[in-house]
């Protein structure tokens, strides 16, 4: 029998795709990211595809919303049962599908709506942060719940994803109907068959999500080092554990975005050398204190996050990524032709450097 | 002759055609063997003082020399192999207990023979390193748990003491006194002009070689020789000397025909008095007497610099290791069953300490399961033999490798396993000068950091065929690695998958 996403490792190449509005507006439909990922179709191979909206949920904007899915109705209430007790369940539902022809063998795709109730979840486990809170409901019910598992769990966020290629995903979760801020997506190439939904992409924890198209040689240094602080690894899979190590720094070291870049692309030490002092002082403390969460190996990849968004390559650039901006709008993307798809008259499309973060930031002030 | 004649292990074949009568096999050899006979106008040997270290054979101007191992055999055993029942006459007419020198030779399974490394096919591409930036620079102590930035986004916080290492190889602990003083000096040297850091030892630190301090490890062992504050304030970090692989649990004993003035100015001794280092350091007899000697270092030295603390691979290894780590000591210097001496007793070297492979991968997962693997770096040694056991060693969790039977044996060792005796032809185990002489400190050097350059380049070459371009993405990185021929258990302790996985 073929092994499952995080039974064994499965390398993959893929497309990536990642649209921002900076004034926060939620001017980019759905419909325009699906367009965008289509024409990179040669990059996937059917086997994956998924986004990531923020922006999405403004009635239920203050809830985390966690999209789930179920291999059987025991699953689903066992988890229930979890998140009665911890959470004051707000709203609840089927994630609205259309069939589509190229979508097959589907699970159960719920979606809730939450707020922790603090008294329950103290006398449990007393004192305890909110969001570390979420991120061990989300590890416990994918670690321990039989054929459940929690795919998004962000607030005014979600994910969407499934095996097949992504068009015909985006056109199965009906994404024409949400509007968002900004939408990062994923055609997958990998080079064998989960066939698992929970294995395609984005990742995502908390508000954190994570498209990627390379392999990445590290993984394993990086897999040992962040399971140090309390993250699994449950999927073996890069994008993984690229979110946890984004995840790690932002919310656990407090760094921003432009430092996590350094870190996780951190120049040579030939460059570092050539930085004038204080940058350079600074840059050698970030890269030999997290030494272990450098990455290497080609990788492009696009981090969506609360208001912003990060797109990064690897230092050596192994992979394709090109940006342009037209109107307050940013576009990211594996090739131009994507970006062209959508906004055919954007001038200055240009490919950003190894290692070079582009980090954009959405204004609050439209939300 | 009684049970006490044992006929010469090896042969001496002269091919007398060739044989110019030069004579220089006979000044070359300091154990004897070679003697002119003028009678007959020929040159004899004397077998049996013969130890195969091949001096003569390579100094030999006509080729006319080969040592042979001898056919002369007793009745096969499996059981009973010669050398057991020869050790076994010679303890009997003697009384005394076998000594030996280098590594462990025996038959024990080796297991960087039984991994093989990972390269990039298609899904992700090969580095090439004459193109591409290869990084094998590596700093060895402990991390900072949490960087703090001051309101500007400045950082205020400091690195702890580390060794800045531009390749993960090191020259692991050999005393001066063991060693000899040229020998020392081309370590010294060659450390420098690499990068890397040579270790005095437990035999002080001449005078002479303080210029060479910041790629100096300054060792502290039981018998505290040479150690004063300017010898700890010399070298770039502190090594504490608990235990040695080729010897784990007994001291060390340098013969007083070894302690010139030289060697015994240095470990401030008296001249010709015999060196003895206990087998404890009778201020540790736990842990916690480990934490304060760790602490009286750093004291002495400002906290400036690393403190490390060597142990041998034992049984319960990982356990020592996680408290040495909770110790305050920096780096952890783990060695191998198969590590090299200058002296040991037989029966210890052969039979006691573990693999350094299932040790450090032991230690490794143990530390990172604790949670405490960030603060302190591993070194592993004993019998790192080329730079794929640099690069496996690092995969399965190594910041940095010491070697040191490599190192002599660039230096022009020939792995005769006869330091102990202090005759060392190759000018490298010995004090005597007209030996010592044999060994130009330029021309070691020079083999050392050709070695030490190879060594680099291949490294970089077998990660760019991994697709990795930077040393610490190696670190740990045991995916890369797979097992051949080996059970579930010992690919359980190495952590790794067995190839075809
Ligand atoms: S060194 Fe060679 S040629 Fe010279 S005496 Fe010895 S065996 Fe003969
Ligand atoms: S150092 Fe000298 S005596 Fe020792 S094994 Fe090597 S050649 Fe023989």
């Amino acid at each position: 029998m073929l092994k499952k996403e995080g039974e064994i490792r499965i390398p993959s190449g893929c497309a990536i795709s990642g649209i921002i509005d900076r004034t926060g507006r939620r001017s980019i439909n759905g419909r325009t990211i699906v367009d965008s990922i289509a024409v990179m179709h040669d990059r996937s191979n059917g086997l994956g595809g998924g986004f990531a909206g923020y922006g999405i949920y403004p009635d239920y904007a203050d809830s985390y919303a966690f999209h789930v899915f179920y291999d059987d109705l025991k699953a689903r209430q066992e988890t229930e049962r979890y998140l009665d007790r911890y959470f004051d369940v707000v709203n609840m539902s089927r994630i609205p599908v259309r069939p589509n022809r190229n979508v097959v063998d589907a699970p159960l795709i719920w979606r809730y709506f939450v707020n922790p109730l603090f008294n329950r979840i103290q006398e449990d486990r007393g004192e305890i942060d909110e969001k570390k809170f979420i991120v061990d409901t989300v590890f416990y019910v994918n670690t321990y719940i039989d054929g459940a598992y929690i795919f998004s769990s962000g607030k005014n966020m979600g994910i969407f994803k499934g095996v097949g290629y992504p068009e015909d995903i985006g056109d199965f979760y009906k994404l024409e109907d949400y509007d968002a801020y900004c939408w990062t997506a994923h055609g997958r190439y990998p080079t064998n068959t989960p066939g698992w939904w929970g294995g395609c992409h984005p990742f995502a924890l908390l508000d954190h999500s994570v498209v990627h198209n390379g392999e990445i040689s590290s993984y394993d240094a990086n897999r040992r080092y962040i399971e140090m602080f309390g993250y699994k690894c449950n999927l073996l899979t890069d994008t993984e554990v690229i979110t946890y190590i984004i995840d790690y720094l932002k919310r656990k070291k407090g760094f921003d975005y432009e430092d996590i870049a350094k870190i996780i692309a951190a120049p040579f030490w030939e460059e570092i050398d050539r930085m004038p002092e204080k940058e350079a002082r600074k840059m050698k403390l970030l890269r030999n204190t997290y030494s272990s969460l450098l990455i290497t190996g080609p990788f492009s990849i696009i981090c969506g996050f609360d208001h912003g968004l990060m797109a990064l390559n690897d230092r050596l650039k192994l992979r394709s990524m090109v940006a342009g901006e037209k109107d307050e709008v940013v576009y990211i993307a594996s090739e131009e032709a994507a970006i062209r798809r959508i906004c055919p008259d954007i001038d200055g499309i240009w490919a950003p450097r190894g290692g070079e973060p582009i980090i954009v930031h959405a204004s609050k002030e439209a939300m | 002759m009684g049970i006490e004649y044992l006929y010469p292990e090896f042969e001496v074949h002269r091919n007398f055609d060739r044989c110019i009568k030069c004579r220089v096999c006979e000044r070359q050899c300091s154990e004897g063997v070679h003697f002119y006979d003028a009678e007959d106008d020929i040159m004899r040997a004397d077998e049996s003082k013969c130890v195969d270290c091949q001096r003569c054979v390579t100094m030999c101007p006509t080729r006319a020399l080969k040592i042979v191992k001898t056919e002369n055999t007793f009745r096969p055993n499996h059981n009973w192999h010669q050398d057991t029942i020869e050790e076994i006459y010679r303890q009997a007419t003697s009384g005394g207990a076998l000594l030996s020198s280098m590594g462990n030779p025996k038959d024990y399974p080796s297991y960087w023979d039984r991994i093989l490394l990972n390269a990039s096919q298609v899904t992700n591409p090969s580095i090439d390193p004459l193109r591409e930036p290869m990084e094998t620079k590596v700093f060895l102590g402990k991390k900072p748990h949490d960087l703090e930035f001051d309101s500007h986004g400045e950082v205020i916080s400091k690195l702890p003491p580390q060794i800045e290492l531009e390749l993960p190889v090191m020259f692991s602990a050999m005393s001066f006194g063991a060693l000899s003083e040229n020998a020392h000096k081309s370590l010294a040297r060659a450390a420098t002009a690499c990068g890397t850091c040579y270790n005095t030892g437990e035999g002080g630190l001449n005078k002479s070689l303080y210029p060479y301090g910041p790629n100096t490890i300054v060792q502290v062992a039981s018998g505290r020789f040479g150690v004063h504050e300017d010898y700890l304030k010399a070298g770039c970090a502190i090594e504490i000397k608990m235990g040695q692989g080729a010897k784990p649990g007994i001291g060390g004993h340098l013969p007083g025909r070894k302690i010139g003035p030289k060697v015994a100015e240095t470990r401030m001794i008296p001249e010709g008095s015999d060196a003895i280092s206990p087998a404890p350091h009778h201020d540790i007899y736990s842990i916690e007497d480990l934490r304060q000697l760790v602490y009286s270092l750093k004291e002495a030295t400002n906290y400036e610099k690393p403190v490390i603390v060597k142990i041998a691979a034992v049984h319960n290894v990982a356990a020592i290791a996680s408290g040495i780590a909770r110790s305050g000591a920096d780096i952890i210097a783990i060695d191998g069953f198969r590590g090299g001496t200058g002296a040991a007793p037989t029966r210890i070297r052969d039979n006691v300490g573990i693999p350094i492979e299932l040790a450090l991968a032991a230690v490794d997962q143990r530390l990172r399961d604790e949670k405490i693997r960030n603060d302190i770096s591993i070194v592993v040694g004993g019998s790192i033999r080329s730079s794929a056991d640099v690069v496996k060693a690092i995969a399965l969790g190594a910041d940095a490798c010491y070697i040191g039977t490599a190192a002599l044996i660039a230096l022009g060792c020939h792995l005769c396993r006869q330091c102990q005796r202090g005759l060392c032809n190759w000018g490298i185990a010995t004090q005597r000068e007209d030996l010592c002489r044999r060994l130009n400190p330029d021309i070691g050097t020079e083999h050392l950091i050709n070695l030490l350059t190879a060594w680099n380049n291949e490294i970089k070459e077998m990660m760019g065929g991994m697709g990795i371009n930077s040393i610490e993405a190696l670190r740990g990185n045991r995916l890369m690695l797979r097992g051949v021929g080996m059970t579930e258990k010992e690919l359980e302790i190495l952590g790794i998958k067995h190839a075809g996985e």
